[in-house]
Parts: C-alpha cells; structure tokens; sequence
C-alpha cells in the first residue's frame, strides 16, 4: 500500500517537473521571440500594404495612420484599418478583416478599399485553410484572389455577391466551396461598412496627430 | 566504431520498418500534405526535424522518467519541442515559416514521433535514438516526396511546381510539363488520390519484398 502510494507520488513528481520545465521553456523561447516575430509581421505588413497600394499614391505613413473599429457585420474580433492619404486626402482604407467561417478557422485577409468605393485588391495573410484544395485563395497559389479588383458593390450588384453555388458570380473550387464563400462574404461585409462609414473612416485623426 | 547497428537503424527506417508503409503511422499529415513535391518535401523536412529532437531528448531522460507516467511526458516532451521550432522559425526565418507555417501544427498530429519515442529511443542511448530519428524520417519523407510526385504528375501534368516557394526565385522555372496538354486528373490531388496513391506504394514495396524473399 504504501509503495503504492509512492510509486504514485514519484510518478505525479516527475509529470509535473516536466510540464513545469515544458513551460518553462516555452515561456522563455516565447519572450526572447516575441518581439522579433513582432518586427517580423510589422515588416510583412508594410511589405502587404505597399503590395496592394501603389507608391507614390499617398504619402503618409500607413503603418502609424491607423484606426481600430469593430462592428458586429465584420465579426466578433475588432479589426485594424490603415488609412493612405495624399496631402491630406483620402486615397484608400485597408482592412485587416477577418474572415472567421473559414473551412480551418479564421482567415486573415487584407481589403484595400479606394476611396471611392471601389476595391484596390484584396490579399490573404493568414489561413489555415487545407493544403491543395482551399489555399488556392492565396496569391502565391492562384490569381483567384485577383479577380477582386476594380469590383465594388453594385458591381457585381449587393445579392450576387456570392459564390456560384449560392447563385453569385465568384469561382468557387472543386471541393472548395466553403473556403470562397468566407472570403467573398467577408469582403462584401467590408465594402458594406466602408459605404456606411466612409466618412468616420477618413476624418478621424491619427493617434499620432494628438496633442 | 562499429557501424553494423546504424546500418540496421538505416535500414529499417529507409525500408524494413518504413513509418509511413509498414508502420502506417503518421498517415493524417501524410496523405493530407502530399498533392505536391515541394509540399511533401517541406513537410517531410519539419518532420524529420522534430523526430530528432524528440528521440534525442526522450532518449536522455528515459531513465529519469518512470515507466506509469511515460506517455503523458513524451507528449509534453513533442508539444513544446514543436511549439519552441515554430516560434524559433517564425522570428529568425520568417519567410520560410510563412511556407512550412501550416505543416509545422500537423506534425504533432504524426503519431510516428510519438511511436519511435516508445519503441526505440526510450529504450536506447543518445546517437543510436539521433540516427533512429534521422532515418525513420528520411524514410518518412521519401514515401511522402514520392506520393507527391505521383499525385502531382497524375493530377496536373506537372512536377516541382511553385518550387520558388521553397527555394526562392532561382526556383521559378524548375517546374517541368510532362505531359503536354494535359487536363490533370482531379482525383489523384483529392483525398482519394492520396489513399489510391500509397495504397499503390505499399503494395509496389510487398512486391519487392516477395520477390526478395523468393530468391
């Protein structure tokens, strides 16, 4: 019995010195990354948005000139906007917009939105989408994500923003159906809110313009 | 030095006791990964990566870890050595943790990690559980490489296509036509393509066995 108990004490010991250590290590290796992932996307952030804005458009600093806004249409997580200007004037918002009913999970995506209304293009970031079948959203796979550009709302018009199985205009791929209809419904959600919001988008001053 | 052991450790991974066609293990990143060569090959390199970091280390404390609590310790062991590579990777070789970002979380879906763990370094020293790792991951990767080639042939015609993924832009061009207009063939990229594909290899590796032990 009381070898038992200590064959049992020793076991808990060691399980718990280990997820301690296991930690531990992850904790450490976490912060001694942590920033340098940061600079990392930081720097692949501005790498996407110079991608999907042309320089010499706008001259401010996109990656300071930001606003965060949440709204229940483009998901529960509140979303970033980098706005470009030139002298002052609006030339195009970009939405780092989620698109959460993606086949693996959320799918990360940048809308860039002129300041007419009109879409400058639209890029993935992030995905979990499955490797060969949903991934062909990424531009380094298919120019699918291309065909975005110029659209607006009205263009195709509101009710046929939609993957064709659902009765719109958008490609769907063979055995990919739920992967478009997440990025077309989080895109068409976009453009929504920035006709809704065009105003509010652009007058608010950056954080930096503060006193 | 007698090279006879890591011969037979060579041997076994590489063919006799090939993970992936006589263990069956590691079958979920397997045939989820492979529709292509440079898919397969990248998932194949993480892979052998964390199976020779985990069999080093659960070869080190296997005598400090009591047989009851072994299991929950190698997995504790596998999910921070793979946690620790993806955040290495992502500070120091971001873009090709952009690349082999999405296999590094189907590796610790790999039951061979944990299989060779228990079967082998548990129970052997530091260099013979290294070179176990290495070789039943080199044959992990072969059989994944060669599923790719297989399936990416058959269902686009092509080979070693989006390479520059992998091997930045002196790879642009590597991608070969085999088959000059050639619709592709959906079936062999699908999930069933993956399971007819291996299925094909493992029997194509019966028959050579057979014929060996014939003679």
């Amino acid at each position: 019995m009381n070898l038992t108990i200590k064959t049992m004490a020793s076991a808990a010991t060691i399980l718990g010195l280990f997820s301690l250590l296991g930690i531990g290590l992850v904790t450490l290796v976490h912060h001694a990354t942590e920033s340098r992932i940061a600079e990392n996307q930081r720097l692949t952030m501005l790498n996407s948005l110079q991608n999907l804005i042309p320089t010499g458009t706008y001259d401010n600093d996109m990656l300071a000139d930001v606003m965060v806004i949440s709204d229940s249409s483009l998901g529960p997580k509140s979303i970033t906007v980098h706005r470009a200007r030139h002298f002052g004037k609006p030339v195009a918002a970009v939405f780092s917009t989620i698109a959460p009913d993606g086949y693996g999970g959320d799918i990360h995506l940048l809308v860039g939105v002129k300041a007419d209304g009109g879409i400058l293009g639209v890029r993935v970031l992030e995905h979990k989408e499955t490797p060969g079948l949903g991934d062909f959203i990424d531009e380094t796979k298919s120019n699918w994500i291309l065909g975005f550009n110029g659209l607006f709302l009205g263009n195709p018009p509101e009710k046929q923003w939609k993957v064709k199985r659902d009765g719109g205009v958008f490609d769907q791929f063979t055995g990919a159906t739920i992967t478009p209809r997440a990025v077309v419904k989080a895109v068409r959600n976009t453009l929504d809110y920035f006709n809704n919001h065009r105003n509010a988008l652009f007058t608010l001053s950056p954080p930096s313009d503060d006193d | 030095m007698d090279w006879i052991p890591y011969r037979d450790i060579a041997y076994n991974g590489l063919w006799k006791n090939n993970q992936a066609l006589v263990a069956l293990l590691g079958l979920c990143p397997l045939l989820a990964v492979s529709n292509s060569v440079v898919n397969s090959f990248g998932l194949g390199l993480a892979t052998t990566v964390a199976l020779v970091l985990s069999n080093v280390i659960v070869s080190l404390i296997r005598r400090q870890v009591s047989h009851e609590v072994r299991l929950p310790v190698y997995v504790l062991v596998i999910a921070a050595n793979v946690t620790i590579i993806d955040l290495l990777m992502n500070a120091f070789f971001h873009d090709l943790h952009k690349i082999l970002g999405i296999f590094i979380p189907l590796i610790v879906t790999n039951c061979a990690i944990m299989g060779r763990a228990e079967a082998y370094a548990s129970k052997n020293t530091v260099d013979k559980a290294l070179a176990d790792g290495l070789f039943m991951g080199l044959g992990f990767s072969l059989v994944l490489v060669a599923l790719g080639g297989i399936r990416e042939l058959i269902g686009t015609g092509h080979l070693f296509g989006r390479a520059d993924l992998m091997f930045g832009d002196i790879a642009k061009h590597w991608s070969i036509e085999v088959f000059h207009d050639y619709e592709g063939l959906l079936l062999a990229i699908l999930p069933p393509g993956a399971f007819i594909g291996l299925g094909l290899i493992i029997a194509f590796k019966n028959v050579i066995d057979a014929r060996v032990n014939d003679r």
